[in-house]
């Protein structure tokens, strides 16, 4: 790539940090109401 | 619309989304792959913009996902407000996160592409200006719909916000063709078809399916989280 990689690695990086972010926070999130829930017993079956 | 309806109770929904997250998941993970490679390895540089143009293969489809997120948390906000379906508010509240995250990842990917080529990372311009303020529409979203006590009152302040908010739409599209800005006008989405070369617009077209596909995993992901903090809240508050 050319003298431009900078700018399209930092591009790349800057999406994968924002929507990889949103994604594994979002899992962690699910994780966690669901361990709760299933403390309270009311966690579903599958 | 009967069957669109039946889906408006949260059990049913979670229940559905439950079948469809994994499939969902493997799709995204198997095209992004693809994607990538399409984007980075296989498509030859722009002969303007040379590697430049690799960023549109992000920036382009965040800001259609971005503009047609918030398309869905008005039409979610009209649902609430007219039907008060009990999945539009919990959908809206999922999808707003989701829609603001994409909205930054195309504000600061363009900022990006604006420093070689234009030689400023920001210029107030109508296109630009309008995406950040969709952004901050996003910020409003999400706030409003967390400042009162009871949730179901910020659902429907923030159900406000996204149908006003929604007129910025049209803005930020026809920006280009009603004020004279530097952001190029529409090469994808225009009267006559793309101006773009297919060897750029199968990969543009490629990312933009993919990162479709992201939002639509995010966003069912999160919806199913508040299906269950409402059980959570529910469930607290009868103890």
């Amino acid at each position: 790539m050319s003298n431009h990689a900078v700018f399209v690695l930092s591009s790349y990086l800057v999406a994968a940090v924002i929507l990889g972010g949103l994604l594994i926070s979002s899992l962690a999130t699910r994780r966690r109401v669901r361990r709760d829930l299933a403390a309270r017993g009311l966690d579903r079956k599958r | 619309m009967a069957g669109l309806h039946s889906l408006a109770n949260p059990a049913r929904f979670r229940r559905l989304s439950q079948r469809v997250l994994p499939s969902l998941a493997f799709a995204t993970v198997l095209m992004l792959a693809v994607g990538l490679y399409l984007a980075l390895i296989q498509s030859p540089p722009d002969y303007q913009q040379g590697d430049t143009v690799r960023i549109m293969f992000v920036h382009v489809p965040s800001a259609w996902i971005a503009m047609a997120g918030y398309g869905l948390l008005a039409a979610l906000g009209a649902s609430l407000l007219v039907w008060r379906h009990p999945l539009a508010a919990l959908m809206a509240r999922a999808a707003a996160p989701v829609g603001a995250a994409f909205a930054a990842v195309c504000l600061v990917t363009g900022s990006l592409w604006g420093r070689p080529m234009w030689g400023a990372y920001w210029v107030w311009d109508a296109r630009l200006t309008s995406m950040l303020l969709l952004f901050f529409l996003y910020l409003g979203h999400i706030a409003l719909s967390r400042a009162y006590d009871e949730p179901e009152r910020g659902d429907r302040a923030a159900a406000i916000l996204a149908l006003i908010g929604v007129i910025n739409l049209p803005i930020i599209k026809f920006s280009v063709d009603w004020w004279n800005t530097l952001h190029q006008p529409a090469s994808v989405a225009r009267l006559g078809g793309p101006s773009i070369h297919p060897s750029i617009l199968i990969p543009l077209l490629w990312m933009a399916a993919t990162l479709f596909l992201l939002f639509v995993l995010l966003v069912l992901l999160r919806t199913e989280n508040e299906i269950d903090r409402r059980r959570l809240d529910a469930a607290e508050a009868q103890a």
